[in-house]
């Protein structure tokens, strides 16, 4: 048989205004290169957040990313906490566990939809649906827009969030907002059932590749999102203040963008690290779909990453009901409402401080960390994404997927590759931009 | 009649001004209805490259490489819409102005900083003409709706040139200096519905300065709750450093 030369670009633009590549090289039948650069994007918000008040830094640094704002949001405040040293209230931290669990729900059910939908129906993307399937796209925007009008309610807004801020909440919903968040939760039971009864025509390729999963662990009973220890499958377990000692930034000599990596050569973040960590914590009614799709930690197939997301967005939506239906049988003290802007009334004691978020939001572990002086200055900050922690990880699983696949036609090999880029959702841009494929013979 | 040909492109930004079009839920099928999108990026793979009627831009300016796109796309569109803070006035991206360029290309990237071209963050308009602003970080829906409607029938909309202050006085808030806080409402204009405020928060200026503060006033205010001047410069550098450029 003929040795071949493929070269694959594949070019697309990535959610933080960076570049990425994927680039795959076969030489006489052999993988030669096969990357994915993930460059940065150059908007320097590290460097910006420099020389602002750290009562500054949740709003700086929600504009990080329009999808997970309240991510960031609730990361850049428990660093901004952890520095100030502040422990917040359990009906704040409450209030806070909704809100992760209405991103989390958000981001996922528009990347279920935008990823699995397009394939299921075999369209190119999300558009042609529109005429094609309207009762689909009709559903995922519904979903989009009720966790969207109750983030309105709780938070002012979904797209940066406007009441969470360092020291609590500006505004405490009032019992009919409690109200109607249930409403709108309770009802979109309809939805979710609609959406998990899409699971049997998912199709995931078989591939596995063992590596080490990365996510928040805690010992109590709660599946973990807004706090906990860092912990592994390969068995690690540290508190939040060492994060540096879990990422390892390191870089990479082909790609512009650190890369991580723990006890191996890289590892995962994202849902399926989740599952593969905390399933026996999940909802029952969560437990019941993952039962259903036959997903069973450890899971090592980076493509049933998706399947985890559904399993997670069923777990955000019960607990969610739990919460507000919690709130309302525990009223709601108002005394609690704060009003800070810059501190210029003192309220909240300053002091230099070093202070670490470490937040499951939607792609996987989300790091904030800032440094301030005595006047609550920012002297240092660093943000560690999940997308940048999973790029190493990509790359090694691409590079044991595509010597198998080498003999498929490119496109195949093109659609698996993209395929799996996308299990790990970069982000939802990133996802259909891939799309977007050269590929040179 | 012939839908008119529409392109949405994102510059340096968080591309959350997007995602609101699609927080409009099921409405954003009427809006879709009513044009024919053959550019969108987050959305879609299909490259139009030809003229467009109307090109929705998101994002600041911040590279060469962004220069050269954006006069490329004005070249095709008959209309140009700068869409969310980003575009409109440079916004959170206009803070790297604060610094020497160099300085925080190291601070951030370390010795690789080179890899990174960058430049002076400019508004959309400070580069190319624009017909239409919408402002707010991210924009507020119902004014993106009168702003298309305007705009798909070829007459002017107007941003609001009075601050913040008057909306948020019609929604009955309680003034944040009352509150004894610090709030860029008297300075910022209006067209948000005092959204921020409505919540608890401070206007942070993002729909931009209006043309004509009431300096006087606002140094009354100053005086009167004892604020540093330097304190509020800050603050309006956070969305507003570009102004600075002209």
């Amino acid at each position: 048989m003929k040795k071949k030369n493929i070269t694959i670009n594949v070019e697309y633009l990535t959610r933080v205004e960076g570049h990425g590549n994927i680039v795959i090289n076969v030489k006489e039948g052999k993988l030669d290169t096969c990357r994915l650069d993930i460059v940065e994007s150059p908007r320097f918000f590290e460097g910006m957040l420099r020389g602002r008040s750290i009562f500054e830094a949740q709003h700086i640094t929600s504009r990080i990313c329009g999808i997970c704002a309240c991510g960031h949001t609730l990361a850049s405040i428990q660093a901004a906490e952890d520095a100030l040293g502040i422990t917040p209230t359990e009906q704040t931290i409450k209030l806070r566990k909704l809100l992760l669990h209405l991103e989390i729900l958000d981001s996922h059910i528009l990347h279920i939809y935008l990823l699995v939908a397009p394939d299921l129906f075999n369209v190119k993307s999300f558009v042609p649906l529109i005429s094609s399937n309207e009762d689909v796209v009709r559903t995922a925007l519904r979903m989009k827009k009720t966790c969207n009008d109750i983030c309105d309610i709780l938070v002012g807004r979904h797209v940066h969030p406007i009441s969470a801020i360092v020291g609590g909440f500006t505004k405490l919903p009032r019992p009919k907002d409690l109200d109607a968040m249930l409403d709108l939760l309770t009802g979109m039971r309809h939805d979710m059932d609609a959406t998990v009864a899409l699971n049997p025509y998912l199709t995931f390729p078989n591939f596995e590749r063992d590596t080490e999963y990365v996510a928040l662990v805690s010992d109590d009973d709660e599946y973990p999102l807004l706090m906990g220890d860092i912990g592994s499958t390969d068995g690690v377990r540290m508190n939040k203040k060492d994060y540096r000692q879990i990422t390892n930034e390191f870089i990479v000599p082909h790609s512009s963008a650190k890369h991580t990596k723990l006890s191996r050569k890289s590892y995962a973040v994202g849902a399926l690290a989740r599952f593969n960590l905390n399933a026996d914590k999940l909802h029952p009614k969560a437990k019941e779909v993952a039962n259903e799709i036959g997903l069973a930690p450890k899971c090592i197939n980076p493509y049933m990453n998706t399947a985890a997301q559904l399993i997670e967005s069923v777990h955000c939506l019960e607990d969610a009901i739990a919460i507000v239906e919690g709130m309302k049988n525990n009223p709601i003290n108002y005394d609690e409402e704060i009003v800070v802007g810059l501190n210029e009334q003192h309220r909240i004691p300053v002091r230099a401080g070093n202070g670490i978020g470490a937040v499951e939001v939607p792609r996987g572990i989300l790091f904030h960390n800032y440094q301030t002086d005595e006047n609550g200055i920012i002297t240092h900050a660093n943000c560690i994404i999940p997308t940048n922690q999973n790029t190493g990880n990509i790359e090694y699983d691409m590079m044991e997927l595509v010597p198998d696949i080498l003999e498929r036609k490119e496109e195949e090999i093109t659609l698996a590759v993209e395929m799996l880029v996308r299990a790990y959702d970069p982000c939802i841009s990133c996802s259909t931009h891939l799309l977007n494929i050269e590929i040179k013979r | 009649m012939k839908k008119p040909k529409v392109g949405i492109f994102d510059f340096a930004c968080c591309e959350g001004c997007q995602l609101q079009i699609a927080n409009m839920g099921e409405d954003v099928l009427s809006v879709l209805g009513s044009i024919d999108v053959l550019e969108w990026r987050e959305v879609m793979s299909e490259k139009w490259g030809k003229k467009l009627d109307i090109a929705i831009v998101e994002g600041s300016i911040t590279d060469p490489h962004a220069v050269k796109r954006i006069k490329e796309i004005r070249k095709r569109a008959k209309l140009l819409i700068a869409y969310g803070s980003c575009a409109t006035i440079g916004g959170v991206n206009g803070m790297k102005n604060n610094f020497v360029l160099d300085d925080i290309r190291k601070y951030v990237y370390g010795e690789s900083y080179k890899a990174f071209p960058t430049e002076a963050t400019k508004a959309v308009h400070q580069v190319v003409r624009v017909d239409y602003f919408i402002h707010g970080c991210p924009v507020y829906i119902p004014e993106v709706v009168t702003v298309l409607k305007a705009a798909l029938q070829g007459i002017p909309y107007y941003v609001p040139d009075y601050p913040v202050c008057v909306e948020c006085k019609l929604n009955e808030n309680v003034c944040m200096y009352d509150r004894k806080v610090t709030c860029l409402g008297p300075v910022t204009k209006a067209g948000c519905n005092s959204w921020c405020i409505n919540n608890g928060n401070i206007c942070y200026g993002c729909r931009g300065m209006v043309s004509n503060p009431n300096e006087k006033g606002a140094q009354d205010v100053l005086a009167k709750y004892k604020i540093p001047v330097d304190l509020i410069l800050n603050k309006m550098n956070m969305y507003n450093k570009c102004r600075e450029l002209g």
